[in-house]
């Protein structure tokens, strides 16, 4: 006469557990595994087309695909470093007309505009007119000489820095060159109340302090 | 009083039984069915057939013949009337993609096509335009009754959470298709939304750089904020609502606060 069956609930094998069908030295029951399999398999089958469409469509976080594009603006004898020149330049020349934007250009004044440490000056100053509070567009105010934005009352100094409003930081600005006496615009960046130069950003982006830390450069840049 | 039935052509008149047949003891076979018996009966097993197979019934009937408090009122009716406001969005804006081109260069023209050339096309245009002002207006205020009669509270937190998403996506349909047109307003307006998202911390930047396809607007904004518009959007809110009037179904209505405790008996009492 056999003994009657002892089980152990803890026990690591299903036999042990006396579960019905146990196999000897069986671990986990062939309906356990099964279920894990079929949720495995949906899973991974599920994330095979879910992770490359989200990928997909986060690609322009991750990758730059704006080349630097270099446009002239005028030749040197256009501009003074008196006050401001008003110019188009296209920023995305794929889309037409939403794609371009005005810019205000002067000769880069090495008395009376600030140097900063470590980074060479560009020899012209192009401010962009992208505000730094939302991204409405600016205008400089000749009798002033300051720039002064519509939406939410924005004012920039002759600098670009901030004067007065909600903006956080000052006007945007580009690289700018001179090649064959034509001067030539190139990439955005940003800068800080200092005037230091920073990867292009987005406005209402602080770039001082401990704020600066909360808004992240693009990856691409 | 009976009063004397209007003279009518002959052809209009019902045929009197013949003698002898179909009185209710005749006992005599009943005549051939007519064409409206026969259409009837058909329509009948038809729908039988589908009934057997489905089970329908007795969820249309749950459905529709739920009990509800005592006192319940138009207030009742907000929820309905932005789940219409929202179908009137779905029908027209699928229309609307049969002659709208979500391209840069594209998009004001079209846009203005289907105002000014397309038949019926600025009805169309206007209702999905103010259709969804009226919806944004119906869900606050449907919200406003569902918080004032203190509907949102156990068991039913679950249910003010998921039309809190809701009205989140909503609004997501809202600054998406606000783009859309693209004329100066719209594309302005689409800066600054963008920018002001740009404006959250940390994960601000790459939400822009999203919404954008870029760190400028770009060939593909339109596009994505269309299929954003369209497609993503929407079939999120399909999902919820469905999510958001099966718990309408399974907890049923609240009554009005003003029914007091001591009516309980009333609250009980079947309508």
């Amino acid at each position: 006469m056999a003994d009657s069956p002892q089980y152990d609930k803890s026990s690591r094998y299903t036999e042990g557990r006396g579960l019905p069908g146990a196999f000897e030295g069986e671990t986990v029951t062939r309906r356990r595994f099964m279920e894990g399999t079929t949720l495995v398999a949906g899973g991974v089958a599920t994330m095979a087309f879910t992770l490359p469409a989200l990928g997909f469509a986060l690609g322009p976080v991750l990758e730059d695909t704006t080349p630097t594009r270099w446009q002239s603006v005028g030749p040197e004898d256009d501009f003074t470093d008196e006050t401001y020149v008003q110019r188009v330049i296209n920023l995305v020349p794929e889309i037409g007309d939403p794609g371009k934007t005005t810019i205000y250009v002067r000769r880069a004044n090495l008395e009376r505009d600030p140097e900063v440490e470590g980074q060479e000056t560009q020899p012209y100053v192009a401010i962009s007119t992208r505000c730094a509070h939302l991204g409405c567009p600016v205008r400089f105010i000749q009798a002033s000489r300051k720039f002064v934005c519509p939406c939410h009352g924005g004012v920039y100094g002759f600098q670009g820095e901030v004067e007065g409003g909600p903006p956080v930081r000052p006007l945007d600005r580009f690289y700018t060159r001179v090649r064959g006496g034509r001067v030539q615009i190139g990439d955005r960046f940003s800068l800080n109340s200092e005037l230091k130069r920073f990867s292009p950003r987005d406005p209402s982006n602080h770039l001082d302090g401990l704020w600066q830390y909360i808004y992240p450069a693009r990856p691409t840049t | 009083m009976k009063l004397p039935a209007p003279p009518r052509p002959k052809f209009l008149r019902p045929t009197p039984p013949r003698p002898g047949r179909n009185g209710p003891n005749d006992g005599a076979p009943a005549t051939k069915p007519g064409v409206k018996e026969t259409a009837v009966e058909g329509a009948a097993s038809a729908v039988g057939w589908v009934d057997e197979r489905t089970g329908a019934t007795p969820f249309v009937r749950y459905l529709v013949y739920r009990k509800v408090p005592k006192g319940v009122n138009w207030y009742y009716t907000l929820g309905s009337a932005t789940l219409f406001a929202f179908l009137s969005q779905a029908v027209t804006g699928v229309f609307l993609a049969m002659y709208y081109e979500p391209d840069p260069t594209r998009a004001y023209e079209s846009a203005s096509r289907i105002t000014n050339e397309v038949f019926l096309g600025e009805f169309v245009r206007g209702m999905h335009k103010w259709g969804s002002t009226v919806m944004i207006i119906l869900i606050f205020v449907h919200m406003a009754r569902t918080f004032f009669f203190g509907a949102y509270k156990y068991p039913r937190e679950l249910n003010w959470i998921i039309g809190v998403v809701l009205l989140v996506l909503v609004l997501m349909m809202g600054l998406t298709g606000y783009l859309l047109p693209f004329d100066q307003r719209s594309f302005w307006a689409t800066v600054v939304a963008v920018n002001i998202n740009a404006s959250g911390p940390i994960v601000g930047p790459y939400l822009a750089d999203f919404l954008r396809a870029g760190a400028e607007f770009g060939p593909t904004t339109i596009a994505r904020f269309y299929a954003l518009h369209m497609l993503l959007v929407p079939g999120l809110i399909i999902a919820l609502i469905g999510a958001h009037l099966y718990l309408v179904v399974k907890l049923g209505v609240t009554a009005p606060p003003w029914l007091k405790a001591e009516k309980k008996d009333l609250l009980r009492e079947e309508v």
